[in-house]
């Protein structure tokens, strides 16, 4: 034990460390900053979480075009708690993505990006914005297919961007198709380049909040006057400031070990996502899609009238990114609270509502066909020979059904046609079937008469008595 | 000393400083265009590499019926060595008449997912944002804007060739 203390002092003298780390941990906060305040923390935490499992993964994960799918399985399936890590990894991410969100919303609505923490406000920003790059890039190392053809996805809307938009395709492919380099590309950007960037950008964030202090819980009535602020706070901390460690941070060590144990938990019980089909581009049954936290952005672009989509793909995010940024100059001053700001309530109102909405959608995707649709069933043709038998069978293997839903069964791409005999008279329902129309396709040129016959009989027979019939 | 003295020190000082500080910083900038300049030839490498063209061998003529559109797989133009599955690639191909193939991109102009063809229905749909052509390619419903793009296809020697071609990308 004094062999322990003395070589203890030794280094403490030789290298100072408990007089630079101990003022820094007790600097004094305002009171009264509560459960609010620990989102940040956490989000450090999950970062954390993030570079511990990502390097231990990547003693295994074999950033090659042909090789990483393997590696990947024989983590998941082999490796000693390979499963778990990236169980952890993936949770991790979701987790981050979550967090640095909240963290945001939270700084936005107490106002605490005004001034003197404009710079807190944009060196987040410029976090949100790596987090972001690191989502998207860790799901590419996922190399299955739904990872090459998310990268093809990427590459496809980075197309937009008018003049530079091929180029910028070609240089996240890595050249013409998909290929060796495409992977090892993104796994340098994963794991050097962005996590450089976010190291440099979370120690100016930590500095920042050390040097202007942790904002005080916001007030009603008591606005930010730039003139003043400072002289106010710093006659706050001097009164009444408590020591950040411990009075503060044990709310941050709390929820960090709840996240902590939240990502295991997930990460054991539900696991990590399922590598996919080989990254092989010329299996051509593919459904790609993005991870939960870009189902939105996925849904968004399928709802997206097609005449404005382009611009929206490109200037989309540049005009977010430049408000987020303007944001700390245009609202510098004046009132924190958020019972003073309806405003801002409202903004972060109407976006949370949006991206909620976008979100189901997405989960939904109706507008994809879905393939997955199996003939009609007896009972609910009703028929077993004759025109509207037949009509049935067309129905599904002219492709109706994929867009189509009767009675439960098909996709949602186009109406429901369960009693669509009620609505359209034979004549409308053989002009639309000829010749498609809003956002159907024409079937004239695939049909036979006899074969439309068949299949008006069937659609005409769709009623809501023919619906009760089916019933008894 | 001199108050003119003093000043004359003062200011060739401030030059030597001066002198001293551009020194460093133009020698810095030099460092680090050394530094960077192979990074940024790596990054921008795939463009510099000249691909080039190469036709490749399908399947016999006699194996693709007239009226028909099938999935063809091929190997890309100049695939590297460890590109392994990744290196390869498909179209559908349809035999339009006794001399007449088409080659389909299957990436759709969306976004680029791959569409499939429903053979009864005749018609390509995309399964990401329900893009929907024609047996002839046109848009025949959805959010693609441009027509299946085509590639170069040619019969040699009763083989039939499409030219390993890059990922078509819609631009604006
Ligand atoms: S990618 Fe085909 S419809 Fe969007």
């Amino acid at each position: 034990m004094r062999v322990l203390k003395n070589a203890w002092q030794w280094f403490d003298d030789r290298t100072g460390i408990s007089g630079s780390i101990g003022p820094i941990a007790r600097h004094p906060v305002p009171p009264g900053t509560g459960w609010w305040y620990v989102f940040g923390s956490a989000t450090l935490i999950a970062f954390t979480i993030q570079v511990v499992t990502g390097i231990a993964l990547s003693l295994m994960y074999v950033p090659s075009s042909s090789q990483a799918h393997d590696s990947l399985l024989f983590i998941t399936n082999e490796a000693f708690l390979g499963r778990f890590l990236r169980g952890m990894h993936h949770f991790g991410a979701s987790a981050m993505m979550l967090l640095v969100g909240i963290h945001m919303i939270r700084v936005f609505l107490m106002g605490a990006y005004k001034y003197p923490r404009e710079m807190s406000w944009i060196s987040g920003v410029a976090l949100f914005a790596f987090t972001i790059i690191m989502a998207f890039t860790g799901q590419l190392l996922r190399w299955d297919q739904n990872a090459i053809w998310s990268t093809i996805v990427a590459a496809e809307q980075a197309g937009r961007v008018p003049i530079i938009g091929e180029w910028i395709a070609r240089f996240i492919l890595a050249g013409g198709t998909i290929g060796a380099v495409t992977l090892s590309r993104f796994f340098a950007f994963h794991v050097f380049f962005i996590p450089a960037l976010i190291y440099a950008f979370i120690g100016l964030h930590l500095y920042l909040v050390l040097r202007n202090g942790i904002s005080d819980p916001p007030k009603p009535g008591q606005p930010v006057e730039p003139g003043t602020y400072r002289n106010w706070y710093h006659s706050l901390i001097k009164n009444r400031g408590v020591p950040f460690w411990p009075d503060a941070a044990w709310r941050d060590v709390v929820f960090g070990v709840v996240v902590i144990a939240v990502i295991a938990l997930l990460a054991i019980f539900v696991g990590p996502p399922e590598i996919g089909k080989p990254p092989d581009p010329s299996i051509i049954e593919a459904y790609p899609r993005p991870d939960w936290y870009f189902l939105w952005i996925f849904a968004l672009f399928a709802l997206l009238p097609a005449n404005i989509e382009s611009y929206v793909i490109f200037l989309g995010p540049l005009i977010v990114g430049l408000i987020l940024i303007l944001l700390p100059f245009i609202w510098n001053k004046g009132e924190r609270s958020p019972r003073r700001r309806p405003w801002a309530v409202g903004i972060v109102l109407v976006i949370v509502i949006m991206v909620g909405t976008l979100w189901i959608e997405g989960i939904r995707a109706p507008w994809s066909p879905d393939f997955s649709a199996q003939p009609l069933p007896v009972e609910v043709v009703g028929a077993t020979s004759g025109p509207v038998h037949e009509g049935a069978e067309l129905f599904y293997s002219k492709g109706c059904e994929f867009c189509h839903a009767i009675s439960g069964h098909g996709g949602h791409r186009g109406p429901d046609l369960t009693y669509i005999g009620d609505s359209l008279s034979p004549d409308e329902m053989t002009w639309r079937i000829l010749n498609g129309g809003l956002n159907m396709p024409a079937f004239g040129g695939n049909l036979t008469p006899e074969e439309l016959d068949s299949l008006v009989a069937f659609l005409q027979s769709r009623r809501v008595r023919t619906g009760a019939k089916v019933v008894d | 000393m001199n108050d003119k003295n003093e000043e004359s020190i003062e200011s060739s000082g401030c030059n030597r400083r001066q002198f001293f500080s551009k020194l460093s910083i133009t020698l810095g900038g030099v460092a680090a265009l050394i530094i960077g300049f192979p990074i940024v030839g790596f990054l921008l490498s795939p463009f510099l590499r000249k691909v080039p063209e190469v036709w490749r061998p399908v399947g016999s003529v006699d194996s693709f019926k007239v009226g028909t559109t099938v999935v063809v797989k091929y190997l890309d133009a100049s695939p590297l060595p460890w590109a392994g599955v990744t290196a390869n690639t498909a179209a559908w191909l349809r035999r339009d008449s006794e001399d007449k193939f088409i080659a389909f991109s299957i990436n759709c102009t969306h976004l680029g997912c791959p569409v499939r063809w429903l053979s009864d229905a005749e018609l390509f749909m995309c399964p990401c944002h329900g893009g929907v052509y024609y047996k002839d390619g046109e848009v025949a419903a959805g959010p693609p804007p441009k027509p299946l793009p085509r590639y170069p296809v040619r019969v040699r020697n009763g083989q039939v060739e499409i030219m390993a071609s890059p990922i078509p990308i819609t631009t604006i």
